[in-house]
This record gives structure tokens, sequence and C-alpha cells, in this order.
């Protein structure tokens, strides 16, 4: 035990030629390899976890009925087959992606105008009651979406917006999380921007405009990738939004209704395609705009 | 110039409020309103389709029937509470564990492929939860992956995941032959369950839905730790790396205090968002088998939409909601100590 390469004295104030080795240059060898060994396996076991269940799942809308029977662990379907696509058509899944589309657009839209107004308001603008209207927006964070599932139900029943888009639409576009990360980020932008322009005889409201929203593009990104994901996945809203009419329902609530409706033997092609289909237009904006996502749930993380 | 300063002041004030008129006016229409009438609601029967004008105001008996009165609404309300308290009890404290772990492994400096895996997990989270549900049922079902894996380690034949009610801890008294209950916990019951019915743990099908919301949520709170790890100063990860410290020492003495906020955070959201299971539970088991899969959101689903009893759902959902304010409340104050 002597022999222990890592008693040489570690080398000080050395910083050059530590910052090109290894930040545990200084273990034994076995030690070094056992440590990554036990690192990757881990990350690979979780990696593998979490990516194994899409992998069966696109496997499984390419597979017959019978197949996903009889090996419901092969990656390879031995006999491709469409089936599961074109039943979709069948089960009117392509209006429930039409109409998820629609609510996610205009609820998105309707989100970037609000938010960005209210939070460049809260963050910058002074006016009488701004703290009070802070305050509600923080306490409505708070209300959980099953709490308001009902009264929304009653209230969108008194004005005639049951079963309709607007119904669908309207309450999701309002949004205090989105408020939220807009005044956050538009106390980090520099306040000499506006000041200048508003020196120059340009009104709050051309400032807000031509300044300030083109240096928020970050977080308008943000903005618009969190609601998009909020709002494609949203399933509570639609489902008692439009109660009655099977032609205003959206993916989730349509995939949702149609699993219910399967009884004992659940036609798994055609649910893993329709459950690929929902999540093909979340999971390309993920890819492309990862970053994004993540300084989101950061923000979330940092502020509460 | 005073006169100046002064028209900018009241400019900012019309704009201020003109800028945040529209957002007021939604969360009036959309929020305030709408939970002062559900309010209305919870002390009236109604049942949700003629105007509410003409329900019958009923007092404090929506409460009543749910906390103190005999019968299957508070049944169903403690089988509830008792199935999602389990829940709770085995998700937040899996899914904060698991997650934490990840975030270390992840953040070593001697891993390569850092992005990889955290796109990769990360992934399900921001997936259609419906959409991972029927993956979940997929996988679970009889004729299933989980079953073909399962089937030669445990040497069992094809076990029922999705249709399974018996509770966990039940089946784990009976590995040890104890199959009925004793009769004090048979004879003594809360709020309607006897006390053999509280212990039962987790439902085979509940348990198979807590793995799945597990799964889901790890690539968020890995994320939120990762944030936090990596706000922890390098040099002072660096100082007592000098100081001969070994690396359990250094996670125990400087990691893990200094991860204490982003822990307390990580806790209270799962505590707060565990309690409002119902995307799952809507999709993989309608609140069955047996009720034991029926949770208090589920509860104010069922009650209000299927069962027409509004005055009940809206009770429901305000003793939620106070379960979920003092959770709240409880966060705000651990992470932010000076405000609230």
């Amino acid at each position: 035990m002597s022999t222990d390469i890592s008693t040489s004295s570690p080398q000080p104030a050395t910083a050059p030629a530590a910052a090109a080795a290894p930040v545990d240059a200084g273990q034994p060898t076995w030690k070094r390899i056992g440590k990554r060994i036990l690192g990757y396996a881990v990350l690979i076991l979780f990696a593998l976890a979490f990516i194994m269940p899409f992998a069966l799942a696109i496997a499984t809308s390419f597979k017959t009925r019978a197949e996903v029977q009889a090996n419901p662990l092969g990656l390879i379907p031995q006999q491709v087959t469409f089936e599961a696509y074109r039943a979709m058509a069948a089960v009117d899944l392509p209006r429930w992606a039409f109409n998820s589309a629609v609510v996610t657009t205009f609820v998105t839209l309707g989100r970037l105008f609000l938010d960005s107004l209210a939070g460049y308001a809260l963050a910058r603008l002074k006016f009488p009651g701004r703290a009070a209207v802070f305050a509600l927006v923080v306490g409505v964070l708070a209300v959980p979406g099953i709490v308001l599932a009902i009264p929304r139900f009653i209230v969108l029943g008194q004005l005639g917006l049951l079963n309709s888009y607007a119904g669908l639409i309207l309450p999701l576009a309002v949004d205090a999380f989105g408020i939220f990360l807009m005044k956050q980020f538009f106390e980090s932008i520099p306040k000499e921007m506006e000041e200048a322009a508003r020196m120059d005889g340009a009104t709050i409201f051309q400032t807000f405009w031509r300044i300030i929203l083109p240096l928020a593009a970050p977080g308008l990104i943000a903005l618009t990738i969190l609601s998009f994901q909020g709002s494609w996945n949203e399933f509570l809203h639609p489902l008692i939004a439009a109660p009655s009419d099977p032609s205003l329902r959206t993916l989730p609530v349509g995939l949702a209704l149609l699993r219910g409706a399967g009884g004992e033997q659940l036609d798994f092609p055609l649910l893993m395609a329709g459950s690929l289909l929902t999540t093909i237009p979340v999971a390309i904006i993920f890819f492309t705009f990862q970053r994004y996502f993540i300084s989101g749930v950061a923000a979330s993380g940092v502020k509460g | 110039m005073n006169a100046v300063r002064r028209r900018l002041q009241t400019s900012e004030a019309i704009a201020g409020w003109a800028f945040v008129t529209p957002v007021l006016i939604g969360l009036v229409v959309f929020l305030i309103v709408p939970i002062l009438m559900a309010l209305w609601i919870s002390f009236r029967d109604w049942n949700g389709f003629t105007p509410p004008g003409q329900s019958t105001f009923v007092g404090v008996d929506n409460y009543r029937a749910l906390l103190l009165e005999q019968g299957v609404k508070r049944f169903d309300f403690a089988l509830a509470i008792r199935n999602n308290l389990y829940y709770v009890l085995g998700v937040v404290p899996t899914q904060t564990a698991i997650a934490f772990l990840l975030a270390v492994v992840v953040n070593q400096k001697f891993l390569r492929g850092k992005s990889f895996f955290r796109t990769a997990y990360y992934f399900p989270s921001i997936t259609s939860s419906i959409a991972i549900s029927l993956i979940f049922i997929f996988l679970f079902q009889r004729t299933g992956a989980i079953n073909f894996l399962l089937n030669p380690i445990l040497a069992s034949d094809n076990m029922n995941w999705l249709e399974n009610a018996n509770g966990v801890f039940h089946n784990l008294f009976s590995v040890f032959g104890v199959t009925t209950p004793p009769t004090f916990l048979a004879e003594n019951s809360v709020m309607g369950l006897t006390l053999w019915q509280w212990i039962s743990g987790p439902s085979v099908t509940m348990y198979a839905i807590m793995i799945l919301a597990t799964w889901t949520t790890l690539g968020t709170l890995m994320l939120v730790f990762l944030a936090g790890l990596q706000g922890i100063p390098n040099e002072v990860d660096e100082a007592t790396m000098v100081d001969g410290a070994t690396a359990w020492q250094r996670f125990r003495h400087v990691t893990l205090p200094m991860m204490k906020p982003t822990l307390f955070f990580v806790l209270t959201i799962g505590l707060i968002g565990t309690w409002q299971v119902f995307d799952q539970i809507f999709a993989i088991s309608a609140g069955g088998p047996q009720k034991t899969t029926l949770t208090p959101a589920y509860l104010v689903y069922r009650e209000g939409f299927r069962g027409s009893s509004m005055g009940t759902a809206t009770a429901v959902a305000f003793i939620l909601f106070i379960i979920i304010i003092v959770l709240t409340l409880i966060q705000r104050r651990v992470v932010n100590p000076d405000e609230v």
C-alpha cells in the first residue's frame, strides 16, 4: 500500500498544466477507470430506460396486431405495415391534430402578446397599483388546474363559449407564469436603451415595440416554446371545455377517449401511432430550441 | 423640467394600466370570477346542466358529506386521500433521490456526452402526459414488455399490473402469512375506512402509475438540480480539493449543504404536483380497479362531469386547494424566507 501512486505530491499551483490534465489526474489509474465505468453504466442504464419506451412505441406502430401480441419487445417489425397510420383517418385523428394546431397557435400568440405587455409594465412602468397587480399574478400562479376545471366550465357555460374554439383558447391564453417569465426577462435588459429612446421623444408603446421587444427576442422564444408545449399537451381544459362536441377534440383528448372506448382488446399499433404523432411536433421544437427549454426550467427553478 | 417629469409620470401611469388591462380582464373573467362562483356552487346542490341560479342552497352539506357523514361520499373521499397519500409518499422521495443522483453523475467533470444524456433524460418531461400514459399501458399490459422482462426473474406468469386492486403492503403481509386483518385493525375505522384498509399500501395498478410519474418527472427535476450544482462556485470545490478532502467528504460537507435550497424546492414542487395527479389516472385506470387509483383530482372530475354532482365536486376541489395552498406557502417560506 506504500506503492500507492496518489501519494506523489499534489502539484501545487501549476494551473496551466492542470487545466489540460483530467480533473482527477492525481488518483490511481484503477480508481479513475473504475469511476468512469460506474459513471457511464449509470448514465447508459438510465438513458436506455428513457429511450426504450419511445423506441418500442415507434416499432409497434409499424407492426401487425398479431405480431405486437406475440413479441412486444421486438424493435424491428418482422412485417412492416402502415395499417395503424391508415386507421388514423377512420378515428378522426387528423381532425384532432388540426384542432390541436389551431388551439396551440392561438394560445401561443395570445400569450406572447398579453404576457409581454403585462410583463413589461410590471418590470418597468411605474403606475399606481402595480404591486397589487403583481401580487395577483403571483397568487394566481398557485391555483392548480384541477381546481379551475369546474369554475371554468361554469363561466364558459355562462358566456355561451362551451363547445367552441374561443372556449378552448381564451382561458389558456391568460397565463400567469408567462407574465412572470417576461417580467424577469425585461428586468435583465439595461435601462439606458429605453431611456435614450424616450429622450428622443418616442412614446412608451413605440419604445416597447421598436426597442425593447427586439432585445427581448430570447425571452419571447422561450415563452413561445413553453406555451407551445404546454398548450399542445394540455388535457384537462379541452376535456371540460368541449364536453359534447367530438369534432372539437384535441389530440390528447381524442387519444384518451379512444383508449377508454377500446375495451379489452386495445389496438396498440394505432394507439402508439397516435401517441407518436402527438409527440413529434413537440420533439421537433425541443430538439431545435433545446437550450431555451433548459433555461426556462432553470428560471422556474431559481425563482420558484 | 418638473413639468416634463410630471408629464412623463402621468403617461407612464396611463401606459402601465393600458398594458396590464387585457391580462387583468382575462384573470378576472377566467380565474377570479370562476373561483368565486365555484365557492358559491360548493354550498349548493347543482347538477351542471340547469342554469346554476336554479340550484338549491344546501349550506355546508357538501363538505359534511365528504368529511363527517357516514356514506359513500365520505368513503370515496377517504379512499382518494389514502390513494393519493401513498402516491405522494412513494413518488416524491424516489424522484427527488434519483434526480439528484443523476444530476451529480451528469455533472461529473470526467464524464463526456453530458448534453446527450441530459436530452435523453429530459425528453419524457416535455411529452404529452396522455401519449406517455398510452405507451405505459402498452408496456405494462399482460402480454407487454414489462412482463416479458420480468417473467423469467419473478418466475411468474404474466403479472396483472393494470387491473390489480391488491395493496402492495397487503401483498407484503401475506408473504408473512398475514392474510386476514387482526381484529384491532379490522374493527377500528377512520373516515369510514378500517385501519386495515388504510394500511393497504398503493394497489399494484397505482404502483405502476407511480413508476410512470417518477419516470416522467425525473428529467425536469434533474435539470433543476443540475442548475443548482453548476451554481456552486468552482473555487469552493477546488479549495476543498487542495485541502485533501475525499470526494465523499466534499459531497457531504460542501455540495449537500449548498444544495439545500434546491433540494427543498424540488421536494415541495414534487409535493404540490403529486397532489394533483389526474391525466395519467384518466388515461390508465379511470380510478379503478375497485377505486384504488381514485384521487381527489379524479374525484372532482368524476363527481362533477360524470356524476352530475357539481356541489360535491367543487367541495372536493376546495379541500384539495387548501392542501395545495398550505404546501405552496411552506414552499415559498422555505425558498424565499424573506418574502411572504
